[in-house]
């Protein structure tokens, strides 16, 4: 693109943006319907390339046009595939679990006759007459959207969708500031990183704008190991550029040319986005060399993590870009003055960096209305486990548990009571009902004993066994430990050692205890982040569950009846039906046979407890029983 | 196998054919220790997974032992030291997949093929595994196989996964009897 070269960076992006405008329109006629289809991973996972495939085919059949528009993910992930069409004469309708027959169904009666399929709607995006809209429901209102604003509604293949939507405003506006004054602006705003720590943005860019160097590093930590979150991958997966904006705003205040996004290669479609947002920008000069003709040069790289959670701690993160294990490095000194290659190094999460533009676009006061004094702006979290409506929420900062999973995402379903919530994932809490009011910021989370974390939040009902729950953490963490420091390494093996005890019945007086007094240990003495909250899952569940350890140690009980050690299944020979064979096809070991009377029995020792004969023996007949402890079972000898 | 396909010339073995894909990767790259874990991951890209012979020619091309190239490898668990099976199946044991039973489906799997997670089958043709989250928590329990996702899978479902495999297969061995017989 040659623009004049006199010409100021504010003209420049107003040109760019005027040519997306002009482009897109001229590729999308405004007369013909549009379908926009969620396309990110969850989308994928739930069948959406299948249904744009039966839209394109339907199209075809009614000999119709219409454009199908893929966009990025709106968090909805319980409505997936959603489809939003877009018919003129109507409001825009947002339709869920679009499945391929639902995709034609679609076509033919209101892309041809007129008629929305009201029993497919799941609300329409503006108010109207004609169906009730998101606006009168919680999973929308409730929320907040400055950082998914415009996820799942642009294409984010496409640059010029972000361009003519005011995208790279706040990157111009900044290239005409000196770096001081935009860094003040981030610490007047309150901004605190969104990795899980909760550190003072403005801070850290302000020790590393001051910090002597030439070569300076910032890089975007996308290194999502959670098992239970993933809203780091959907915003690169549908709004790369509000992310390199960002990127590149963090690269002009504190004075850096180079930055690489870290990406987990388990994220092969994120990698994906971010590389050709990356090759879109630096084409259209809003990366690379004298961006929009300022003084200021930035070359954006990717670099693929390979899978280690411990990478996510921002020492190991650099020793993975150098080339070797990830192990954490002694702190001080800090990355900002000693990070990659020795160089100094600004390390911001996809979250934080992804807010950046926001701020600076509408100011820090803004940014303080939404939230609390302390934490303000909004938080996301991939709310997930026994909820009725999981998914990404993002909420303004000091909401309450309860409002997120009752109101928000629907409560428990299947009229379950709700036990636990686990936030933070491996390094956070499980909390008790009793605490659900709590405010969600890093400061009240923290003072319950969780943490902001990553966001990944699990809701767990009465059926989940806390001691199992803290033993699936403990094994994540133990296996992520680098081996680096001794209380990490050698600590949480024990920890873990004593938990499959506990689960599998044989626990011992004082095993309690001693979990305690050795998370604590291993909290004081670890080197990095991953070890000094690897013990917070059980410490959480001792104090708030400690009935439920203490059942499974003296009673070698499992009151959820989840540990499969000390749970059997047995069949109620009043209940079984004669001669109902439900349970014996779906058996994977074969251990259900005809007992007395053509009743079904079930061979304790063939038993792997998975619980599929429960599911497959008919409601009507509700024969099949889970008891704990184990020898309550009664046994039935298989005939011979 | 990935490299059954890439194989042009016949008489050529397998690691031959190893040992060509290895070089190629490795010429294209500067001999800098910032670019092993890209390479690492061309070549396990490439080959499926990351032979002993290939991390010594890795080791040679940045001149850097070979512990040290195993040692950074065996780090990450993206990297396997195992050909895969021609299907791979992933487990998701992601916190919300092991609410949901996660545990349970891998079991079957594992139970089924007679295999543990992280082994391949011995005739090469299943190899399962556990990952730590696909990010599809809203599905779970969930295993990928081969690229499709199986979302609220159950364990009866298992069965018909490997059924739909075998249908696969004779129908397979079906066509080439065909072709053969009609040529």
């Amino acid at each position: 693109m040659n623009f004049h070269p006199e010409k100021l960076p504010q003209e420049r992006l107003a040109a760019l943006a005027e040519d997306a405008k002009r482009r897109l329109a001229a590729k999308r006629r405004a007369d013909l319907p549009r379908i926009i289809i969620g396309m990110a991973t969850c989308g994928l996972a739930a069948g959406a390339s299948e249904t744009r495939a039966a839209f394109e085919q339907a199209l075809a059949e009614q000999n119709l046009e219409a454009l199908i528009i893929p966009v990025g993910c709106l968090g909805h992930c319980y409505a997936e595939p959603l489809v939003v069409i877009e018919n003129p004469g109507f409001p825009p309708i947002a339709y869920h679990s679009v499945t391929p027959g639902k995709a034609k169904a679609l076509v033919k009666s209101f892309l041809a006759e007129g008629d929305p399929l009201f029993e497919y709607v799941l609300a329409a995006l503006e108010e109207n007459d004609l169906l009730p809209s998101i606006a009168d429901f919680p999973r929308f209102y409730l929320e907040q959207r400055v950082v998914m604003e415009k996820c799942g509604s642009i294409d984010p293949a496409d640059l010029k969708e972000y361009l003519s939507r005011g995208g790279y405003a706040g990157l111009v506006r900044v290239l005409g500031l000196p770096p001081g004054e935009i860094v003040g602006v981030l610490s007047e705003s309150g901004l605190r990183g969104r990795g899980g720590a909760g550190f003072p943005t403005g801070a850290k860019w302000e020790l590393a704008r001051k910090v002597e160097g030439s070569k300076k590093t910032v890089i975007c930590n996308a290194d999502e190991g959670d098992p239970g979150a993933y809203m780091d991958r959907t915003l690169l997966e549908s709004n790369p550029h509000q992310l390199l904006e960002g990127l590149a705003i963090c690269a002009y205040s504190v004075g850096a040319a180079d930055a690489v996004v870290y990406v987990r290669a388990e994220y092969p479609l994120a990698v994906k986005t971010i590389s050709r947002a990356i090759a879109q920008a630096e084409q259209a000069n809003l990366l690379g060399k004298g961006i929009l003709g300022a003084n200021f040069d930035l070359e954006v790289k990717v670099f693929q993590g390979s899978g280690a959670f411990v990478c996510g701690e921002e020492t190991a993160l650099i020793e993975s870009l150098e080339g070797k294990r990830g192990m954490p490095r002694f702190r001080p000194p800090y990355p900002v003055e000693h990070g990659l290659w020795g160089r100094p190094t600004v390390i911001n999460n996809v979250k934080t960096l992804s807010t950046v533009p926001a701020i600076i676009e509408k100011g820090a006061q803004w940014f303080r209305t939404i939230g609390t004094p302390n934490s303000p702006g909004t938080a996301i979290f991939s709310v997930v486990g026994n909820v009725t409506r999981p998914g990404l929420v993002e909420i303004p900062m000091g909401t309450t548990l309860r409002t997120l999973i009752f109101e928000i995402c629907g409560g428990i379903p299947r009229q379950k009571q709700f036990k636990a919530v686990q936030i933070g994932g491996p390094s956070g809490g499980c909390l008790p009902e009793s605490l659900l009011d709590t405010p969600v910021d890093f400061d009240s989370l923290t003072r319950a004993g969780a943490m902001m974390g990553s966001g990944g939040l699990v809701v767990m009902d009465e059926e989940s066994c806390m001691v199992n729950v803290a033993r699936y953490f403990l094994d994540f963490t133990q296996n992520e430990s680098c081996g680096k420091c001794t209380f990490c390494r050698i600590g949480t093996r024990h920890l873990l050692n004593i938990l499959d005890r506990i689960t599998k019945g044989e626990g011992r007086e004082g095993d309690l205890e001693l979990l305690e007094t050795l998370g604590r240990d291993i909290k004081e003495g670890a080197l990095c982040g991953l070890g000094k909250t690897a013990p917070n899952p059980i410490l959480t569940s001792l104090k708030y569950f400690r009935s439920e350890y203490e059942a499974h140690i003296r009673e070698k009980r499992c009151p959820s009846m989840m540990c499969r050690a000390l749970t059997a299944y047995y069949i109620d020979p009043d209940k079984c039906a004669r001669g109902c064979e439900a349970c014996v096809g779906c058996c994977p070991v074969d251990a259900i046979f005809t007992a007395k009377g053509r009743k079904k029995a079930i061979d304790q020792g063939l038993c792997v407890k998975c619980g599929e004969c429960v599911v497959s023996c008919p409601p009507e007949y509700d024969a099949v029983k889970r008891v704990s402890p184990a020898h309550l079972a009664p046994v039935v000898e298989r005939p011979k | 196998m990935k490299m059954d396909r890439a194989r042009s010339d016949p008489w050529q073995t397998e690691e031959e054919a190893e040992s060509d894909a290895v070089s190629a990767v490795l010429a294209g790259r500067e001999k800098h220790r910032k670019n092993l874990i890209p390479i690492l991951q061309e070549i396990q890209h490439k080959l499926g997974y990351l032979s002993e012979a290939a991390m010594e020619a890795v080791a040679e091309h940045l001149s850097i032992s070979h512990s040290e190239v195993y040692g950074v490898a065996s780090f990450y668990n993206q990297f396997r030291f195992h050909p895969p099976g021609k299907h791979q199946i992933k487990v998701c044991l992601g916190t919300a997949c092991h609410v949901a039973g996660g545990g349970i489906i891998l079991e079957n799997f594992e139970r089924k093929l007679g295999v543990k997670a992280g082994e391949t089958t011995a005739d090469r043709e299943f190899s399962v595994e556990r990952v730590a989250c696909v990010g599809c928590c809203a599905l779970a329990p969930v295993a990928v196989v081969d690229e499709a996702v199986e979302a609220h899978i159950a364990p009866s479902r298992i069965e018909g996964i490997f059924l739909g495999f075998q249908r696969q297969k004779e129908q397979q061995e079906k066509e080439v009897r065909e072709g053969e017989l009609s040529s």
